[in-house]
């Protein structure tokens, strides 16, 4: 996708933290040694994309950009290389999916169909109702619980056709399901029971 | 010293050379696109790999250090493959739209292609198209072509220090661009186009003019400022077509300012191409050169040669100064003055040169800058003191009004009194000043072109020997000339003895109406109202404030269009050619001096330019030796009189616009509309945000 | 198969409580002060002897990495700086150890930072990993309210602080040199090497980036020994090892198991098995998607270790094992990888930028057999042009597992070239 198609067209006309995140960034800046602020350019784009409906306008990049001395250029190259960054609006459920090999072998096909068929969507495209985002994304880590749709900030796990649905109601429900496997699995352990550490299992 | 050995060839390179360094010093040339002597080394285009000894895979030649003992091959199938794999990429996106991009003929993918490119693609999908961007009025660009070396980036970060481009993206999907395509704020932001390896950042202002090889290419200097840069001046035909820098590691390394390299659009409109005299109705008519010269010979031999003045202008070459001064010698007045600012300088020569020369700036470890603000005054010598404070974040503190020179400074106030402070000790900057072994101090004319100039040069040489600033075999006093003529026409003596008017007295004469004739010399930054009752001669090459006030026209040669000597604020006397003849009847300036004094029955000693040159360097020799400085000796100058309280103001109120030539130049108009939209935006981002 | 008891990461499975009070329940910050009583050269001394080799993929030994570090601390600060960037296709275990042992790697971070000589550890967590970096930061609390880091850090008399630092989507920031710059608020491009990052890291200063399972383990290791680490696994090949498995058996999972174990007992004892039987295996990838692929020819012998794989010219990388049936598109199931290096390539240099873009575009026309037989070649070729010509190594992660494909699969290419000819001739015919 072209830069400018990325960047919303619509763009307010200002932009400032709020109190608490005011307050939240001068917390972040303190990590890193005197003179070093600008490494807190990730967490300040990322604090601004969570007060900001879940993307960054060009406003905050300006404001982040003197606030820790920095060329306007040097953050936007920031907020344009990660890709978590949103420099357009999003729906309320921001919805990526994980298509990379692992994910794919276990039929993250079908989650996308999934979604395709209730909202239409493709990656990239947002639904009619404005509140689902569909966005394909790589590998995010969580590869022996494939496939993954991650909400927003969470991973829901194990996910095929029909799960995928229901999680899409929990949401549309504004229920959201717990957040990890739909399968009930805990963490990485084999579905069906770990074959390790059995021993050290609480009892439930 | 490392030693090592290239190809086979024993090679020992400095410390700190790479292995790129150590191949061109053993005669191999390694093609490259990133990297580039003065720049950061970036190691991305990849085109530089060679073969190290023991090392499992090619190495980047610009990136690595040469190391004692390293054995390095450039000549192995491994390079070779590696090479045109690398070119093979570059090529696949890059667009083989050569035919209309007006890199051809001079685009180094274009020459090395020649060298490691196929005859054909294997590349069989979609070639990647990029959106152009924006980047104000000198800079064209086909982003598609661009393959991402990262150089313009790097110059404006680093050299021009104006970190407004950059490279958003990723991947393939990596674009270079300024933040939200603004033009880029930078006096010397068109070295890009010289720096850029193909065809993605081009000239506007020379889009589509010409192909390199039907120019005519005439080395010469440049006089849009008192830096002297070499140039190369490319013409065709009548017309100079454009002007790139050339290489003088002394003076302005590769660099230009945009002023001079595009100001010269300015030398095709306003021209002054014929003599003019006023007629009775007050209006300047068309005469043929022999009336002109006429009417001013009867004028100068009616009027008294204490009624008589000249006063010449910022881009004189010496010759033409040398044969005005001849001149008014022989009709026996004093009354000339190469100081059309007022700056009050003259006199022993340590007092008006910059005297550690500009390749001193380097070993500066203080800077105390008085009046000057040098980014605007002299764009590429102030890239030398960034690069100084880059490395060394050497203090420089200013006198002066507040600017931005693309380094951090300590604005110690622009009220002169701080120079007292600063002698006694009082002022912060003081110890920094004391601490340094190599301090420099840069007076300009922001500080001399005032009355009290000559207290304030005085008192600049009074910190100069209490902070050790002339020392050893370091001489940091430095002045900071903003006119290219100033140096020539100083050491020339064109000012005025005592009894004898400079150009304040000639507008006060004037106004009293006891100045019978004034002879401008190409000056045109003067107060041309105060002089108007006098007979005014304008001498020079554009329709612009001296020739709106002349009586008499005699149109001469801009600074392309003759041979010349210059010599910069350093003092160092440069030998500027011709490249394109004065347009209609105009004349190189000597020979219209040479032809009046014939006219008068006076003989100047010279009938050629030789001549002239001789006679001249009889009389100042130094202006014999072509590149060379002759340094000057520490000396008593500058004035113990009262300073005003006056605050310090800058020399120039602006980069683009300060000379005739620049004034009638289109594209520097462009430049300053742009420059001032996007001030006004920022101010106005700036209410918003209050 | 590795016994319980031999186990590190007890709580992989997060059955148990991952904080500070469960953390010491199973062992860690018991006596960490003793530990660093051993002095920083001692505790690196004793990491060589461990045989620990680094488990972010290029399995460098741990503590031969550890000693590059200057012996004595100049004027710059040294740092340590934890890759939490996991993001390899295939690999997941890092996640673990966050969010269910997060304790075991901080204490790690201390020992570590302390052997280093370092006051100031980073750790650099993918911004994927929202709760994880929520869990992991409430550990980093827990510690601080309980003196185990600050000033007195576990009352060592060491200072010591941890910062944790979230990335924002970029595979790349998994390279250390790029993680460096991403940490000092860039973009995220590998920087040239010399300098290594134990001479100018980050802020230009002496550095060691290492894996977060790497750090993790290593408090464990002083406990029991260095002896006891080393005869685990195989010789060179020591210890323990997270192996996530991932992809066609039935029942994907992370487990710790001995360094060294075949694949086949790895997939079969822990992860129920390939779907349909060993029988119906085509390929496994065996350490992450830079690891080229083995045909199951090559699985039914191998053993998980360093050395093993490299022999058979793929690598233990992440130990991230990507298993596929025959019901795979291979030539899809590479292409898709193609298409995740495409995507996080970072664009700086040549190779990389034009090759990986270049490479995926031929291996789609590959998945649908759109291409002619002699552009396997052009494509093998492109993928020699692309290796040990970049910056990183991701060019090379890149290269390899089109690589395996064409070695291992190579007929069903042509194969598929061939019938999407016919089918074209075909339609014309019609």
């Amino acid at each position: 996708m072209s830069i400018d198609a990325r960047i919303a067209d619509d763009q307010p006309d200002s932009f400032a933290f709020t109190r608490e995140n005011e307050a939240e960034a001068k917390r972040i800046i303190a990590k890193y040694p005197k003179g070093r602020q600008a490494s807190a350019v990730m967490p300040l784009l990322d604090l601004a994309q969570r007060q900001h409906d879940n993307w960054i306008p060009m406003k905050a990049i300006e404001m982040i950009a003197a606030k820790l001395d920095m060329a306007e250029i040097r953050v936007l190259e920031v907020a344009t290389f990660y890709t978590m960054f949103n420099l357009k609006p999003v729906g309320t459920y921001f919805l990526q999916a994980c298509t990379t090999t692992p994910c794919w072998l276990r039929g993250s096909d079908n989650m996308m169909r999934c979604i395709k068929d209730r909202y239409g969507i493709s990656s990239g495209e947002t639904s009619e109702c404005g509140r689902f985002t569909l966005l394909e994304v790589e590998c995010l880590g969580a590869c022996v619980n494939a496939p993954i749709l991650q909400v927003n900030d969470d991973f829901y796990e194990d996910l095929d056709y029909a799960s995928t649905g229901a999680l899409l109601d929990s949401l549309e429900a504004g229920s959201p399901l717990p957040v990890g496997s739909v399968t009930g699995r805990s963490g990485s352990e084999a579905d069906g029971g770990a074959t390790t550490l059995q021993e050290l299992k609480p009892a439930e | 010293m490392p030693k090592l050995t290239v190809n086979g060839i024993e090679v020992e390179v400095e410390d700190g050379a790479t292995v790129l360094h150590a191949c061109e010093e053993a005669g191999v040339e390694i093609p490259r696109f990133c990297y580039h002597d003065r720049l950061s080394i970036a190691g991305n285009c990849r085109m530089c790999l060679v073969d190290m000894e023991r090392a499992p895979k090619p190495i980047a030649s610009c990136a690595m250090p040469a190391g004692e003992g390293m054995v390095i091959r450039t000549d192995t199938d491994r390079v070779t493959k590696a090479r045109e794999g690398v070119m093979e990429f570059l090529l696949i996106n890059h667009p083989l739209d050569c035919p209309i991009c007006d890199q051809g003929g001079e685009c180094d993918l274009q020459d090395q292609a020649m060298g490691y490119g196929f005859d054909s693609s294997r590349y069989e999908e979609n070639k990647r198209a990029v959106e152009d961007k924006h980047m104000g009025p000198l800079i064209s660009t086909t982003m598609t072509r661009c393959i991402h070396c990262t150089r313009c980036v790097r110059f404006a970060t680093e050299v021009a220090g104006v970190p407004e481009l950059g490279a958003i993206g990723r991947g393939e999907s990596m674009e270079i661009t300024t933040y939200l395509e603004k033009t880029l704020a930078s006096e010397l932001s068109a070295n890009v186009i010289d720096l850029c390896p193909v065809g993605a950042l081009t000239s506007k202002p020379y889009a589509f003019t010409a192909r390199p090889w039907e120019l005519n290419k005439t080395e010469s200097v440049d006089v849009m400022d008192a830096v002297g840069s070499n140039i190369r001046v490319d013409s065709r035909g009548a017309q100079v077509l454009r002007v790139l820098p050339r290489l003088n590691e002394d003076i302005n390394e590769e660099w230009i300012s945009d002023k001079t390299r595009y100001a010269i659009d300015g030398l095709r409109r306003q021209r002054l191409d014929r003599p003019y005299v006023r007629g009775r109705d007050g209006k300047l008519a068309p005469v043929s050169w022999d009336d002109a010269l006429g009417i001013v010979a009867a004028r100068l031999k009616k009027a008294k040669p204490a009624a008589i003045a000249a006063i010449t202008g910022d881009q004189c070459d010496a010759e033409s100064m040398f044969a005005l001064k001849r001149l008014f010698d022989k009709l026996g007045s004093g009354n000339i003055d190469c100081r059309q600012d007022g700056a009050t300088i003259g006199g022993a020569r340590a007092g008006y040169l910059f005297n550690s020369t500009i390749a001193g700036i380097d070993e500066a470890d203080a800077l105390l800058i008085i009046g000057s603000n040098p980014r605007i005054e002299a764009a590429v010598l102030n890239a030398r003191i960034r690069r100084n404070w880059l490395a060394t974040r050497l203090p420089v503190g200013v006198v002066g009004p507040q600017m931005d020179l693309t380094y951090d400074t300590e604005t110690l106030g622009d009220d002169p009194a701080i120079l007292a402070d600063i002698l006694s000790g009082k002022a912060k900057f003081a110890a920094k000043l004391k601490r340094a072994k190599k301090p420099m101090i840069i007076v300009g004319m922001g500080a001399l072109a005032r009355p009290d100039g000559a207290a304030i040069l005085g008192k600049a040489h009074e910190i100069a020997d209490t902070y050790g600033v002339v020392a050893g075999g370091w001489n940091g006093f430095n002045v900071l000339h903003t006119a290219a003529a100033r140096v020539a026409g100083l050491d020339l003596g064109l000012t005025p003895g005592r009894g004898q008017m400079d150009v304040a007295g000639m507008y006060k004469a004037a106004e009293a109406g006891k100045l019978d004739i004034v002879w401008l010399q190409a000056a045109d930054e003067i107060d041309a109202d105060r002089l108007k009752d006098a007979f005014v001669i304008y001498q020079g090459h554009h329709g612009d404030r001296g020739a709106h006030i002349a009586d008499v026209i005699l149109p001469g040669a801009a600074y392309t269009e003759k041979d010349g000597i210059y010599l910069n604020t350093e003092g160092r006397v440069q030998y500027a050619g011709r490249a394109t003849f004065p347009p209609g009847e105009a004349r190189e300036d000597w020979t219209i001096i040479r032809a009046l004094a014939g006219r008068m029955g006076i003989n100047l000693g010279f009938d050629s330019l030789d001549e002239l040159r001789t006679e001249l360097s009889e009389i100042v020799p130094h202006f014999a030796d072509q590149d060379e400085i002759k340094s000057a000796r520490w000396a008593k100058f500058g004035g113990r009189g009262k300073i005003s309280s006056t605050p310090v103001a800058a020399a120039l109120d602006g980069f683009y616009m300060t000379c005739a030539v620049s004034r009638a130049s289109e594209t520097m108009g462009q430049c300053l509309m742009a420059l001032q939209a996007d001030l006004a935006q920022a101010d106005q981002a700036q209410d918003a945000a209050e | 198969m590795l016994k319980d008891e031999d186990r590190i990461f007890t709580n992989l499975y997060g059955w148990m409580d991952s904080g500070l009070a469960g953390a010491k329940k199973r062992g860690d910050w018991q006596n960490t002060a003793k530990l660093l009583k051993l002095g920083h050269d001692e505790i690196v001394e004793r990491i060589k002897a461990s045989g620990l080799r680094g488990r972010g993929g290029a399995g460098f030994p741990t503590g031969l990495k550890w000693s590059f570090m200057p012996k004595e601390v100049g004027a710059r600060p040294h740092y340590l700086v934890v890759n939490a960037d996991e993001s390899e296709p295939g690999t997941c275990k890092d996640r673990d150890i966050i969010r269910h042992e997060p304790h075991k790697l901080l204490e790690g971070c201390l020992v570590a930072g302390f052997a280093m000589r370092a006051h100031a550890a980073y750790i650099y967590i993918r911004g994927e990993f929202v709760n994880e970096a929520r869990r992991l930061q409430a550990a980093i609390d827990e510690a601080y309210d309980a003196g185990l880091l600050g000033n007195n850090a576990a009352k060592s008399g060491w200072k010591f602080d941890i910062y944790l630092h979230r990335g924002a989507g970029a595979y790349i920031c998994g390279e250390e040199t790029a993680l460096i710059e991403s940490l000092e608020g860039k973009k995220g491009q590998p920087r040239l090497k010399p300098p290594f990052p134990a001479g100018a890291g980050l802020y230009g200063c002496p550095t060691t980036v290492n894996n977060v399972e790497s750090i993790a383990v290593t408090p464990t290791i002083l406990r029991r020994g260095a002896d006891w680490f080393s005869g685990l696994g195989k010789e060179n090949n020591t210890g323990t090892k997270l192996f996530c498995i991932s992809g066609h058996v039935n029942r994907p999972c992370n487990v710790e198991e001995e360094m060294g174990i075949p694949l086949r007992e790895l997939i079969e004892k822990h992860a129920g098995g390939v779907r349909g039987g060993w029988d119906n295996l085509l390929a496994v990838i065996p350490g992450g998607s830079s690891t080229p692929l083995m045909p199951q020819s090559v699985c039914n012998t191998m053993t998980m270790d360093f050395d093993a794989l490299k022999e058979a010219g793929t690598g233990l990388g992440t130990a991230g094992v990507i298993v596929m049936d025959k019901s795979t598109d291979v030539v899809k199931a590479i292409a898709r990888l193609s298409y995740f290096y495409k995507h996080e390539s970072c664009g700086q240099c040549t190779p990389c930028r034009e090759g990986t873009g270049w490479m995926w575009r031929m291996m789609e026309r590959l998945v649908r057999g759109d291409a002619e037989i002699h552009e396997i070649e052009t494509l093998e070729q492109v993928t020699r042009q692309v290796e040990g010509h970049t910056i990183c190594a991701l060019g090379d992660a890149a290269a390899w597992p089109i690589q395996g494909l064409i070695k291992h699969f190579r007929p069903e290419i042509e194969r598929r070239i061939t019938a999407h000819r016919t089918a074209v001739a075909v339609e014309a015919a019609e």
